[in-house]
């Protein structure tokens, strides 16, 4: 054995390693490289909104951040909304199928469940219009007189029902067979071993459940809410039917003067928009692609805290 | 703190399927029991009947009684949760929660019917458990990091303080050992010696050499074939099941011949 440099052992390359290896590697250029072209293309068209003047804008607009930031807070807003409510339901749904109802009423539940996801959101936006707007619209009324004191009830009342929170309702019902599945589906993966250890440790099957599952799917539930949080962001069509938008920062739930979101400006506007206008929904695109990657990267280290807890090791 | 069992003509079933036939023994509080026998014999299925975890499974039912100091835990009435808190039980593969600190390991039994315990109190509840486990000295300085970042043995040693700290009157072990080291298996196997003061320990084994060294008494299962019942073929003090038992297929099992 000489001494100094160590002897490399080559190992012999194989024509199916090399064929898996460089498909592979293909295959993960390719998501990088979409990226960067969806960006480039977002950041190129986005410049002459982003540096126009006053006046040249839509909506009389003094600059670009005056025309996004109503946009931007009614995207976050109906979102953050929607996941207000769709989070716990789903769990709840989720834990009902993994860990309480009978084995055949849970599959037909996961199946009505995963159906629901099939649904074509503009389903979803007709149904918000038409149905869930004027039924829960006298429920509105009662909200704003007998709640009027709590801030986010407050303003006048919307004749129509059809306010930020009917589209954050339909929101909620859309996402939810997504978040619904991705949650029954982490649940059904706790260990045995560790219900049976709260089990024996005389854990009553709620406890059981705070105890060995809850904390052992807290990573996939995040996962679940930014799933669903992504669908909720982006939606278009049925914020689009659903809101007739003004352009305001209100957190008044229940007024007929409600922001709109970017997905559902866009649809509406691109078809008539020309010059800057075209770029500044462009922008506006670019400015819901930052806030989603944003909140991924929270969620991310939201997730990676307490990795050491995750029972991955 | 520790309690007489007794087992009086108790068969578990499966569905339809009957997995042990007719049980009857007594075990004295304060002793060290082993059940023993070939794979498929029933003796863990009987073991998770003692503190109701085979309902655990759905369709598993017993017929029969079994009393602990004259109360039967399939009484009417009777809650198993409640059950699960007199009867420990220690599993096969070491299971500490992986969410949870050592010292919330320690505490997920004993918070279940205490929420509110005082700081100083839950201090001094790990510490007195951890003590018991033998575990004190190698984790005092780490309570706070995940149970799952100890070796097998010590893991095993923490489900079993995880155990005591709900001060059960018996603990069940269901192999406790079979996934662990020499080393790790000496150390549960003297833990369980200590234990034998304050509780009654019934431990299912594989290891007939560690029957032998833990056990007073011995209980031999055996089943007649596949999908036939597991039968408790022998009982007796352990010294009599490894020297001169008096059933011919008891003789065969420990001396090597089946099994």
């Amino acid at each position: 054995m000489s001494t100094g440099t160590p002897r490399v052992i080559k190992a012999r390359v194989r024509l199916g390693d090399r064929v898996f290896s460089t498909s592979t590697i293909t295959a993960g250029s390719i998501i990088v490289a979409i990226l960067a072209a969806v960006a480039i293309f977002l950041i190129a068209q986005s410049i002459p909104a982003l540096v126009a003047k006053a006046g040249t804008l839509p909506n009389a607009a003094s600059s670009f951040w005056d025309y996004v930031g109503p946009l931007a807070f009614g995207t976050v807003w109906a979102a953050f909304l929607a996941l207000l409510m769709a989070t716990p339901l789903s769990i709840g749904i989720a834990l009902f199928i993994s860990h309480y109802a009978p084995r055949r009423i849970a599959q037909v539940l996961g199946y009505i469940i995963d159906l629901l996801a099939a649904v074509p959101s503009v389903i979803f936006g007709l149904w918000g219009v038409s149905v869930l707007a004027p039924a829960v619209q006298p429920f509105y009324v009662w909200l704003n007189t007998s709640l009027h004191w709590f801030p986010l009830f407050g303003g006048d009342v919307s004749g129509t029902g059809r306010t930020i929170l009917t589209v954050a309702i339909v929101l909620a019902v859309m996402v939810l067979p997504i978040m619904t599945a991705v949650c029954r589906e982490i649940f059904l993966q706790t260990p045995r071993l560790h219900e049976e250890a709260a089990l024996a440790l005389g854990a009553t099957r709620w406890e059981m459940i705070q105890m060995a599952v809850l904390p052992f799917a807290r990573p996939g539930i995040v996962s679940a809410a930014m799933l669903g949080l992504g669908r909720a962001l982006g939606e278009t069509l049925a914020v689009a039917i659903v809101l007739s938008p003004a352009l305001v920062v209100s957190f008044f739930l229940l007024t007929s003067q409600n922001p709109s979101t970017i997905a559902a400006n866009i649809a509406l506007q691109f078809s008539e928009a020309s010059g800057v206008g075209v770029n500044a929904l462009i922008a506006s695109g670019l400015v819901l692609f930052v806030i989603t990657f944003i909140i991924n990267a929270i969620a991310r280290a939201v997730v990676n805290r307490r990795r050491a807890f995750s029972g991955a090791n | 703190m520790s309690k007489r069992i007794e087992v009086n003509d108790l068969n578990v079933y499966y569905g339809k399927f009957k997995a042990v036939e007719d049980v009857s023994l007594t075990i004295e509080p304060r002793t060290v029991t082993a059940f023993i026998g070939p794979s498929g014999c029933g003796k863990s299925t009987f073991l998770r009947t003692l503190n109701r975890m085979h309902e655990v499974i759905p369709g598993a039912y017993v017929e029969g009684e079994v009393l602990i100091d004259g109360n039967d835990l399939y009484g009417p009435g009777v809650d198993p949760v409640l059950v699960r808190r007199q009867v420990g039980m220690v599993f096969q593969r070491p299971n500490p929660f992986p969410t949870m600190s050592i010292r919330d390991n320690v505490l997920a039994g004993a918070k279940l019917n205490n929420r509110r315990m005082s700081k100083g109190d839950a201090d001094a509840l790990v510490e007195k458990s951890l003590q018991g486990a033998n575990l004190w000295n190698e984790v005092k300085d780490r309570l706070n990091l995940p149970g799952s970042g100890l070796s097998g043995g010590q893991q095993q040693r923490l489900c079993i303080a995880r155990a005591i700290a709900v001060s059960p009157e018996v603990i069940l072990m269901d192999e406790p050992c079979s996934a662990l080291d020499p080393i790790s298996t000496l150390a549960i196997e003297d833990l369980i010696e200590e234990l034998k003061r304050d509780y009654t320990i019934v431990i299912v084994t594989h290891n007939m050499q560690q029957a032998s060294r833990v056990s007073d008494r011995t209980a031999f299962f055996n089943i007649a074939g596949t999908g036939k019942p597991g039968k408790l073929i022998e009982y007796d003090d352990t010294n009599t099941i490894f020297s001169k038992p008096s059933v011919q297929a008891t003789e065969d099992y420990v001396s090597g011949k089946f099994g």
